[in-house]
């Protein structure tokens, strides 16, 4: 089966470098420069996987990101290995390691391949419709869909490679480095501004590059030899950037582009090691110039997806570029005239054409009239109706077109061949441009949609705004470029063109055949598989906007999101319907324009860096101490510090028990802390907390509590005088940083005329919180000048020391409803008062305790954690905290919620205590709560919000809501879990010491 | 991405910034004499208009300025911004 297929030494390969690769597990050879695509063809080889849903048979079909069939896994099984990856973009290396995909067991016979022959079986929307009854069996199907469904296989162990990500500012960036984009990205960069021009392939010039015909002129040399000086000039502009290899997108909103720029996947695996990857370029233009190209349309007839069957414009890219022949016996299909430059190229190089097959009937063109002098056959007129050979195109079926296009004519008439070249003519590569969010237009003439508002500063040039030929782009570019770039002239004014085109295009959407659509597969979506019929049966089944019918038939779904096909499905779904293509809109194009590695998108936000850590002064201690951690939004916090063999729940019982019967030391520095100073900073605290504030003595604590508006709980916290307009705030952990953001609202928004200003110092102190019968003794060992003594040191009330010479404050607040003191001290001194406190604690069994202790003791006490006891639906009366509610005060954040007709109904969700009727039984957080179990359907009451084992009350507690608790005190409730229920009473949510002895013994 | 021009801080990435939802709903001064549907009329009802609309803006990963901005919500055309307590340059 291998032969050569090179046909002549071109420029963009080197054939002095060979390099070996594997295919499907056989070495072949390329030359550097080549494509996977390229390389496989020299070889003669054209199947390279199966399609998706029918298993059939495919080819390499383009020369460019819009490939749907040649996609293929790299590397597979090692931790480089990449799904998914177009032949036709993946430059060969030494060592490359390529497999075919969506075959098992290989690509020559795949069982799959039934499907083909079962394809009557499988409709659009087979899915929905097989796999809907009976509802029980969906686990099993999925089973299978998961299994069948997706192309590659992603990586099981992590990616080796860096990538990152970078942002880069310019006056103008110019997208594609086809003759336009060169034009654009000259003009602009001699004009002044700084320029970046971006080219997804590897190489400059596009299409132009190898247009050595004699047929395109550009001040009397061919095309491509005037563009090479063109581009050997533009290396040269300092002020403008040049970036291969790298592919835009996305294209947001305000001139934001993201771009990969791909630095190593041409380089073999050993000259990765240690290099960026891929980098993500966030680009921020003042300019934008789209010229982005045009992508050649596929024909839509019978059997157009067999291997060997390409556009005709990668025929000739492959033998004018990489020195490819596609095949020894081609045949063209065409209704216009880009398959004659084709032609022309291929008889330049000895491949041999067998035939042309052109829609239209007798045109006059200078490229048709060359073509024949070659004595090549055209059949005018003429469409393909089938196409046979099953791994590899061998003959081709073409009857007459009649004279409407409708249908077909005549007999039919066998031709021989290897390759197929198809064109139906060019499609506007619009991607970018309405991703921007421009709106398109319909242009009848050649039926296409071309770029018509423009949204933000920019423009399309060249074939991405429908000037497909090289008079229109040389006549029209330098035109846009003057009135978009405001400058008076470009080098561009006296040019002479000279094209041989003939613009005339036939264009029939769905080729007739002399079978009925039904009995036909015409591919209109080649990675899916969707066909015509697809298309039709569902219009039929009264699918009508093009996005149902999209995602009914899966068409432009797939990795390539239909670059190729998605005209034809508008086409049919038009002349199916009766409607207007202009009217019929396009479905949307998201980005990215080609599939991201996740890589790229997460840069060097990987491992520890994937997000911000925050410890607290004290964290070292805590890692000596084996502290485990929990995650409390970004902070680290001591979670419990298992002793010996210690279990999270043995370590959790030892430390409640030490802290009420001795000491205990808490790490509270994650408290949001912030500083409120001003000349109304007491009516400032009226306003936002529930309570009164204004009478609170210099030197006193209260607990405060924030609602939002509407009246719910927000956070909580104590806040403390420290002067006449000084306070500080503590709100919560998590809620720190969003109780600062809406103080701020209010004082900026609503009451500008207050005199108060706010500042976060959560990072500058830490807190240290000791507490139980013995924290008395232990701080005042500690700081040996304080006054402890209740009376003139109260609960609820601060006083400023010092440290040796670091000043403090300590404050005695309670959390655990234990005798408590919290030292405030400079972030930098925290680890060594807390050793300190240690070293001062030794004698009373001092304990370290972790947020799992702190919520069982303040559980005990019935003290609620807000974001935990309640959710967004909790008032402070449902909470019973009715207490906390002034009802002298004229207004505060939410006070008039609370007496809305829903918030003050009798049977909301209310706070209560829960006691299991098995004092070791402990509830599950979360558990549904019940009255009545035999009533249909079971009415939710309520459900457990906090759950612990007391091993100070020596038996299970538990916080819940249940609808109308607060008047269900001592009713007996269920839980009902998977194998059991479980009995409770409803009790008042303080378990332990409500008379507050503890706290102020 | 929006590119948005902070009246106090210049042009900056709109990452830069949280929107804050409709402006100029001023708070009751008297809350307490409202009915339940005035009350909610304040709390809850939003226009959320497609074209002009006047939106709270603040520069949080900034200068932590509120302010207000005129947005045409159909194309995203930032219409002008300007600070809290003035009235708006466009209509």
């Amino acid at each position: 089966m291998t032969k050569n297929l090179r046909v002549k030494s071109s420029k963009l390969v080197d054939e002095t470098y060979r390099i070996s690769f594997k295919f499907n597990g056989t070495t072949y050879y390329g030359f550097k420069g080549d494509t996977l695509a390229s390389a496989l063809l020299a070889n003669n080889i054209h199947l390279v996987g199966r399609s998706f849903k029918y298993h059939r048979p495919r080819g390499i079909m383009t020369a460019g990101s819009e490939e749907p069939n040649a996609i293929v896994q790299l590397h597979n099984g090692t931790s480089r290995t990449e799904p998914n990856v177009r032949a036709t973009e993946i430059e060969i290396y030494e060592g490359l390691v390529a497999t075919s995909q969506n075959c098992w067991p290989s690509v020559k016979f795949d069982i799959g391949g039934i499907n083909n022959f079962l394809s009557p079986l499988l409709p659009a929307g087979f899915y929905y419709k097989t796999f809907m009854w009976p509802a029980s069996f969906w686990e099993k199907y999925e089973y299978f869909i998961r299994k069948s469904a997706g192309l590659g296989k992603s990586p099981d162990v992590p990616d080796p490679d860096i990538y990152e990500h970078k942002y880069i500012h310019c006056d103008v960036l110019v997208i594609g480095a086809g003759i336009s984009g060169i034009i654009a990205a000259k003009t602009a960069a001699k004009n002044g501004f700084k320029t970046l021009l971006v080219e997804e392939k590897s190489y400059l010039g596009g299409s132009t590059i190898y247009q050595y015909s004699e047929f395109f002129k550009i001040n009397n040399q061919n095309s491509a030899s005037w563009l090479e000086k063109e581009i050997n000039e533009i290396k040269k502009i300092e002020n403008l950037e040049i970036k291969t290899r790298t592919s835009v997108a996305a294209f947001h909103g305000y001139n934001f582009l993201l771009a990969r720029e791909n630095l190593t996947d041409h380089l073999p695996l050993e000259q990765r090691e240690n290099k960026t990857r891929q980098r993500l370029l966030k680009i921020r233009a003042k300019k934008v110039i789209t010229a982005t190209g045009s992508i050649e349309r596929p024909l839509i007839f019978d059997n157009n997806d067999r291997p060997g069957i390409l556009l005709s414009s990668a025929i000739k890219k492959y033998a004018d570029l990489f020195g490819v022949a596609c095949g020894e016996k081609n045949i063209l299909f065409t209704n216009n005239d880009s398959v004659y430059e084709t032609a022309i190229s291929l008889i330049q190089k000895g491949i041999k054409v067998q035939a042309i097959i052109d829609n239209r009937e007798e045109i006059d063109s200078k490229l048709i009239k060359e073509t024949e002098k070659n004595n090549i056959k055209i059949y005018k007129g003429y469409t393909i109706v089938d196409t046979f050979g099953y791994k590899r195109i061998n003959s081709v079926s073409i009857m007459k077109l009649s004279k409407d296009g409708q249908k077909v004519i005549g007999s039919k008439e066998n031709i021989s061949c290897d390759s197929l070249g198809i064109s139906g003519g060019w499609t506007p590569a619009v991607h970018l441009f309405t991703q921007s969010g421009g709106k398109l237009k319909f242009r009848d003439d050649d039926q296409v949609f071309i770029p018509n508002t423009y949204p933000s500063n920019q423009i399309s040039i060249g074939s991405c705004n429908g000037d497909f030929t090289l008079d229109e782009i040389l006549i029209n570019t330098p035109k846009l470029l003057k009135e978009f770039l405001n400058i008076k002239k470009t080098e561009y004014e006296n040019i002479e063109i000279y094209s041989a085109f003939n613009k005339s295009k036939r264009n029939i959407w769905l080729l007739p055949s002399n079978k009925i659509v039904g009995k036909t597969k015409s591919f209109v979506d080649f990675q899916n598989d969707a066909t015509a019929k697809d298309i039709k049966l569902a219009l039929r089944e009264g699918f009508r906007s093009i996005e149902h019918v999209k995602r009914y038939t899966t068409t432009g779904m797939g990795t390539d999101q239909g670059k190729l096909g998605n005209m034809h499905a508008l086409g049919i779904i038009s002349e199916t319907a009766s409607s207007k293509m202009g009217e019929l809109g396009t479905t949307t194009f998201r980005p990215p324009y080609t599939p991201l590695t996740f890589g790229t998108i997460v840069g060097r936000n990987v491992g520890k860096y994937f997000d911000i850590i925050r410890k607290t002064p004290i964290h070292e201690w805590h890692v000596e101490n084996k502290a485990e951690f929990e995650n409390v939004g970004q902070w680290k916090r001591a979670w419990y510090y298992p002793q010996n063999d210690e279990n999270m729940h043995e370590a959790v019982q030892r430390e409640s028990k030490a802290a009420r019967d001795s000491a205990g030391i808490l790490d509270a520095s994650t408290l949001g802390k912030i500083d409120i100073q001003g000349t109304d900073a007491s009516e400032f605290l009226n306003r936002v907390y529930t309570n009164a504030w204004s009478k609170l003595e210099i030197g006193k604590c209260r607990y405060g509590l924030m609602l939002n508006e509407d009246g719910m709980v927000y956070d909580d916290g104590v806040t403390t005088r420290l002067d006449e307009n000084h306070y500080i705030m503590t709100t919560t952990t998590g809620g720190a940083a969003t109780v600062l953001g809406k103080l701020e609202d209010y004082l900026q928004t609503e009451w500008p005329e207050l005199d108060v200003y706010l500042t976060s110092v959560t990072d500058h102190y830490a807190t240290i919180s000791v507490c139980g019968p013995n924290s008395k003794k232990i701080i005042q060992k500690v700081i040996p000048e304080i006054d402890l003594s209740d009376k003139d040191f109260p609960h609820m009330s601060f006083k400023n020391s010092k440290i040796g010479k670091v000043k403090c404050r300590v404050m005695r607040i309670s959390f655990t409803g234990e005798q408590s003191y919290e030292i405030n001290i400079q972030a930098n001194y925290a680890k060594s008062v807390w050793e300190n406190c240690m070293e001062a604690g030794k004698e009373f069994n001092i304990t370290p305790y972790g947020t799992e202790t702190m919520h069982l003791l303040r559980a005990e006490k019935g003290f609620i954690i807000a974001g935990q006891d309640t959710d967004a639906t909790m008032t402070p009366i449902d909470l019973q905290m009715d207490w906390i509610v002034s009802k002298k005060k004229f207004d505060f954040i939410g006070k008039r919620s609370l007496y809305r007709s829903d918030t003050i109904r009798e049977d909301r969700k209310q706070l209560v205590g829960l006691i299991t009727d098995n004092p070791e039984e402990i509830l599950e957080e979360g558990a549904q709560i019940v009255a009545d179990m035999n009533k249909t359907p079971i009415e939710m009451l309520g459900h457990v919000t906090s759950s612990y084992f007391s091993p100070n009350l020596k038996k299970s507690i538990a916080l819940g809501v249940v609808k109308g608790g607060k008047n269900m005190m001592g009713q007996k409730l269920i839980i009902p879990m998977e194998k059991k229920q479980i009995n409770v009473t409803v009790t008042d949510p303080v378990f332990l010491d409500k008379e507050n002895k503890r706290l102020n013994a | 991405m929006f590119l948005i021009n902070c009246p106090f801080c210049g042009e900056r990435e709109q990452s830069e910034f949280k929107a804050g939802g409709e402006a100029h709903i001023v708070r009751p001064k008297q809350p307490t004499e409202l009915s339940d549907d005035q009350w909610a009329e304040y709390l809850f009802m939003r226009k959320n208009i497609k074209g002009i609309q006047f939106e709270r803006w603040n520069h949080i990963h900034g200068c932590r300025k509120w302010f207000n901005m005129v947005r045409d919500t159909s194309n995203d055309e930032i219409k002008a911004v300007y600070k809290m307590g003035e009235k708006p340059p466009v209509k």
